[in-house]
C-alpha cells in the first residue's frame, strides 16, 4: 500500500452551471477542496448539492465552468475517470451487494479485474489491507448480515481499498446512530489530519459540520450563498444561509392540554419479517389522547414491520391492538369507527396508488360512504373532485390539480396529500406516522411538524416513528427506544440524554 | 428388451429408476441451469418451455438433414441463443414485464416450432451415441436401463462449471451483483444490461441443448407435445434448488426420477395407475411450490432484484 503515501489532489470547481430542462440546478458554483481538508457542503433538498458532486464524479457534465485538479483544467468524463484521479464517493444508499461477502464486494469493486480471479493472491492482499485498516470487519461475513453502521464502514473501506484520495460522502450518517456516526466521521477526520485523505461531506446535520469539518460551503437553489472556516461560523448563521429566512414556528398550532386517557394500546405484539424470522418480539405501548409518543431507533429494528402490522400490510403472529379498549383490526369499518389514521413511510408506495389522480387518492377513505357513493354502488365523481380541490387548498398541495396522477407530485406534496386525506375525515382519535418528513425540505418539514402538533393539541393520540432523534426530541411528549424488535427504553425529551439513547438504539442495553 | 421382471424384483426397480432418473433428468438439468444463470442475473425467462421445444425441433431437423446428431445439438444451442437474446432484448425495454414477455414467447415460439416441425412428424433422426454403464450385467433390462446419453455427463460438468463461474470469476460476480442489486452494480460501473443480456442468451443456449436431448434420444421422434411442460417445471425447480447450480443437479435427478416412475414400473409389469405415476413430476412441482412459497418470508438464496429492472 505504497500508494497511501500519494498526497490527496487539490480539487477546484470554478463557476459550475448545470441546467436540467427548465430547471437551473446549479448557477456559477465554485468549490475549493485543499489537500488534507475536511469540507462540508450544506443545503436543503434541491439546493444542488448532489448535482455538483455528480459533476465532480463524472456522472453529469457541467454546462459551463471548469474543474481543476492540482491546478490543471481537467475534464472528468465518467465515474471511472474520476476514480483514476483518486476521487471516490460514498452514497446515501449502500452500493454493496447484499448476498455477497465483504471480500467479494471489495474485490468486485476493483477496476480491471481479470476474468478468472486469483483468489489466493486477492485474499492475501485484502488481508494485508485489512490488517492496517482502522476498523475490523470479518471479510467472510455476508453483507446482508451486517448492521447499517458496519455497512457504511465497509463502503469507506472499499474506497480506501480503491486508493481514493478525495472522498465525497453524501449524507453518510443518515442511517447511523449518533455513536456510529461519530466513529465513522472521527475515523475520516483522523485520516484527513494525517494528510492521507481529503473529504467533502454533504450533510444537513450542523453538529457533524461543527465537530469535524474545517470549511463549509452553503448552497441554496443552485447558488453559492455563503461559507468559510467553520471556526468563524455559528449554527444559526449557517441555518439562515441555507434557508434564506429564519424559521418561525406557526402560532396556529394551539397549545397543549395535558394528556388524557389511553386511546391506542398495543400489547405483546409479535410479527415475522420478510425472511420468516420473528422481528417483533412482543411490543407493548400505550398512547394517550393529546400526546405524541415517539419511537426512536435505527432503521431495521422492526419499526417498518410494526407500522405494517398496524396498517394491516403484515399479519401479526401474536398480541393485540386496541383503541379505547376495543379490539382493533385494520378493516375499513374499524378504521372508521376508531377514527384511526396512518401516515406510513414512503406514502407513494404504502398509502397511494401512483397512477390514480390526486383527488381519487384523497377519496380512498370515504369513497364508499355517502355523499361520495350513491345508491350503494355509484361513485359521485363530482363530489370526489370537490373533496380533492378542498383538501388541495387546505393543505397547499402543489401543483393544485386534482386530476394529476399522484405519482407525478414531489415527495413533499405526496406527503401533504396523504396527510390531508388521513386528517380530513373530521374527527381523528389515533394517528400513526412513520418517518413523515424523510427526504423533505425544510418548508415541507415545518408544515408536517406543525400539523402533527396541531393534531396532538386537538386531543389526538399520535404515535410517531422516526429515525431522526432530534425530530422526536422536538415533537414527542414521551420517547420510546426500539432496538432488536423490542421497546428497550423510555424517556421524556426533558430528561433525555442523546448519548444514552444512542447507546440504547445501538443495542447496548444497560 | 423386456427380460424376466420377476427375477429382477426390487433391485430391478431400483436400477430401472436410477437409469430413468439419469435419462429423464437431462432436459430438467439443462433448462434449470439455463434458468439459474438467467435468474441469477435478475431476470425470469418463462420462455424456457419454448426454447426447449425449438431446441428439440432444430436438433431433430439438423440431425435428420446432415446425419450428424452433434451438429443438431450445436444448431439447437444457436437457436436457443437467438431466442434468449430476443427475450433479453424484450425484457430490457422500459415497462416490459418479464413474465408477460415469457408468456408471449411461449405462444409465439410454440407456433414457430409446430410450423417447422410439421415435416418431421413421421421420420426418425440419427441419434446421439450412448454410453454403456451396464455392461457389467448380464441382465438385458439392466443393460438397457443404464445406456446413458453423453449429455448427462456434460450437464453434470456444466453445473460445476457454473458454480465455479459464480464464485471464482469476475463475470460471475457481476452476474450476481446485477441480479441482487442492479443500482449498486451500476454504481460499481457494471454494465447491468450487457451482463444480463449475455446471461440470458447463454441461458437460452443451455435450455435448447436440453431440448435436443428430447429428440436425439430414444425413441428419437419429434411430436408437438414432446416438451410436456418440462421447461416450466424447470423454473419451479430453480426455486427448489435455491438458485444454486449444484442443487439444480440434485433437483433435476429428483424430477427425472419422478418422471421415470411410471415407465419403470410398467417395464416391470406394474401397469395399474400408469397415468397417475406419469403425473408425478407435476405433483412434485405443485408440492415444491406449496412447500417453498409463503407470504411470510423471502425465499432463501433468491436474487434480490429478481424480475425488476
Amino acid at each position: 500500500m505504497n500508494a497511501l503515501k500519494t498526497p490527496p489532489p487539490h480539487l477546484e470547481a470554478c463557476g459550475i452551471s448545470k441546467r436540467f430542462g427548465s430547471v437551473q440546478a446549479l448557477e456559477d458554483v465554485s468549490i475549493n477542496v485543499q489537500p488534507g481538508s475536511f469540507q462540508a457542503l450544506l443545503g436543503e433538498n434541491g439546493a444542488g448539492k448532489s448535482t455538483i458532486v455528480k459533476c465532480l464524479m463524472g456522472f453529469y457534465h457541467a454546462d459551463s465552468g471548469e474543474i481543476r485538479i492540482n491546478g490543471t483544467p481537467t475534464r472528468i468524463a465518467s465515474p471511472q475517470a474520476a476514480r483514476r484521479l483518486g476521487l471516490g464517493m460514498v452514497f446515501q444508499h449502500f452500493t454493496l451487494i447484499p448476498s455477497m461477502t465483504v471480500a467479494e464486494n471489495l474485490i468486485l469493486a476493483r477496476p480491471n479485474l481479470p476474468f478468472v480471479i486469483d483468489w489466493k493472491s486477492e485474499t492475501r492482499q485484502l488481508a494485508d489491507f485489512l490488517k492496517q485498516a482502522p476498523f475490523q470487519v470479518d471479510p467472510h461475513s455476508r453483507v446482508s448480515t451486517l448492521s447499517a453502521g458496519q455497512k457504511q464502514k465497509v463502503e469507506i473501506l472499499k474506497e480506501l481499498y480503491l486508493e481514493t484520495r478525495l472522498l465525497i460522502l453524501d449524507e453518510p450518517t443518515s442511517v447511523l446512530t449518533r455513536d456510529e456516526a461519530d466513529e465513522v466521521l472521527g475515523f475520516i477526520h483522523r485520516l484527513v489530519k494525517k494528510g492521507e485523505l481529503s473529504a467533502l461531506l454533504i450533510t444537513h446535520k450542523f453538529r457533524e459540520v461543527m465537530a469535524y469539518c474545517d470549511e463549509v460551503t452553503v448552497l441554496r437553489r443552485g447558488r453559492f450563498v455563503g461559507g468559510g472556516k467553520t471556526a468563524s461560523l455559528d449554527v444559526s448563521g449557517m441555518a439562515e444561509m441555507m434557508m434564506g429566512e429564519a424559521r418561525v414556528r406557526n402560532e396556529a398550532v394551539g397549545t397543549r392540554s395535558p394528556a388524557g386517557r389511553s386511546v391506542l394500546r398495543i400489547e405483546g405484539l409479535r410479527a415475522r419479517g420478510d425472511n420468516g424470522l420473528e422481528v417483533l418480539h412482543g411490543i407493548d405501548l400505550t398512547v394517550r389522547a393529546g400526546e405524541i409518543v415517539g419511537i426512536a431507533g435505527v432503521s431495521g429494528n422492526g419499526q417498518r414491520e410494526l407500522v405494517e402490522v398496524i396498517a394491516g400490510q403484515r399479519g401479526a403472529t401474536g398480541g393485540r391492538i386496541s383503541v379505547n379498549d376495543e379490539d382493533h383490526r385494520p378493516t375499513r369499518a374499524m378504521l372508521r369507527n376508531h377514527k384511526f389514521c396512518t401516515l406510513p413511510e414512503e406514502p407513494l408506495k404504502n398509502a397511494a396508488v401512483a397512477r390514480m389522480t390526486v383527488a381519487e387518492n384523497m377519496a380512498f377513505g370515504v369513497f364508499d360512504q355517502p355523499p361520495f357513493q350513491r345508491a350503494g354502488f355509484l361513485l359521485d365523481r363530482k363530489a370526489i373532485a370537490r373533496l380533492g380541490r378542498d383538501l388541495i387548498a387546505k393543505f397547499s398541495v402543489h401543483p393544485p390539480s386534482p386530476d394529476a396522477p399522484i405519482g407525478e407530485l414531489s415527495g413533499g406534496n405526496v406527503q401533504r396529500a396523504i396527510l390531508a386525506r388521513e386528517l380530513s375525515s373530521g374527527q381523528v382519535s389515533v394517528l400513526v406516522a412513520a418517518n413523515p418528513v424523510f427526504g423533505l425540505d425544510f418548508k415541507a418539514v415545518d408544515f408536517i411538524h406543525e400539523r402533527l402538533l396541531q393534531t396532538r393539541n386537538q386531543g389526538v393520540a399520535v404515535l410517531l416513528l422516526s429515525e431522526d432523534l432530534d425530530e422526536l426530541l422536538e415533537l414527542a411528549d414521551r420517547v420510546l427506544v426500539m432496538s432488536g424488535g423490542m421497546i428497550v427504553h423510555e424517556t421524556t425529551p426533558e430528561k433525555a440524554d442523546p448519548a444514552a439513547i444512542g447507546r440504547q438504539m445501538a443495542g447496548h442495553h444497560s | 428388451m423386456q427380460s424376466q421382471p420377476e427375477t429382477l424384483g426390487l433391485w430391478g426397480i431400483a436400477v430401472a429408476l436410477a437409469g430413468g432418473a439419469m435419462r429423464g433428468s437431462i432436459p430438467y438439468m439443462f433448462v434449470s441451469l439455463g434458468e439459474c444463470l438467467t435468474e441469477k442475473s435478475g431476470k425470469i425467462n418463462l420462455g424456457m418451455e419454448v426454447i426447449l421445444l425449438m431446441g428439440a425441433v432444430t436438433a431433430f431437423g439438423v440431425s435428420d438433414v446432415t446425419g450428424s446428431p452433434w451438429l443438431g445439438v450445436l444448431a439447437a444451442a444457436l437457436v436457443g441463443m437467438t431466442l434468449g437474446a430476443l427475450h433479453a432484448w424484450l425484457t430490457q425495454q422500459p415497462s416490459v414485464n418479464d413474465v408477460a414477455a415469457g408468456i408471449a414467447m411461449i405462444i409465439f415460439g410454440s407456433g414457430l416450432a409446430f410450423f417447422f416441425g410439421k415435416r418431421f412428424v413421421a421420420p426418425m433422426a440419427p441419434q446421439l451415441p450412448l454410453i454403456d454403464l451396464g455392461s457389467w450385467s448380464s441382465a438385458g433390462a439392466i443393460r438397457s436401463a443404464l445406456r446413458i446419453s453423453p449429455l448427462f455427463f456434460i450437464g453434470i460438468a456444466l453445473a460445476f462449471a457454473l458454480h465455479w463461474i459464480f464464485t471464482r470469476t469476475s463475470w460471475g460476480l457481476k452476474v450476481r451483483a446485477a441480479g441482487d442489486d442492479p443500482q449498486a452494480a451500476r454504481a460499481l460501473g457494471i454494465n447491468v444490461n450487457r451482463v444480463r443480456f449475455i446471461a440470458i442468451t447463454i441461458g437460452g443456449a443451455l435450455a435448447a441443448i436440453g431440448g435436443a436431448h428430447l429428440t436425439l434420444y430414444f425413441p428419437g421422434i419429434w411430436s408437438e407435445g414432446i416438451s410436456g411442460g418440462q421447461g416450466l417445471m424447470a423454473v419451479a425447480l430453480v426455486i427448489f434448488a435455491q438458485w444454486s447450480p449444484r442443487r439444480c443437479l440434485a433437483a433435476a435427478l429428483l424430477f427425472g426420477g419422478a418422471q421415470a416412475l411410471g415407465p419403470s414400473l410398467q417395464s416391470l409389469g406394474v401397469n395399474g395407475y400408469y397415468h397417475l405415476f406419469n403425473a408425478s413430476p407435476y405433483l412434485l412441482t405443485l408440492g415444491v411450490m406449496i412447500a417453498t412459497c409463503t407470504p411470510h418470508r423471502r425465499l432463501a438464496g433468491m436474487p434480490g432484484a429478481l424480475g425488476r429492472k
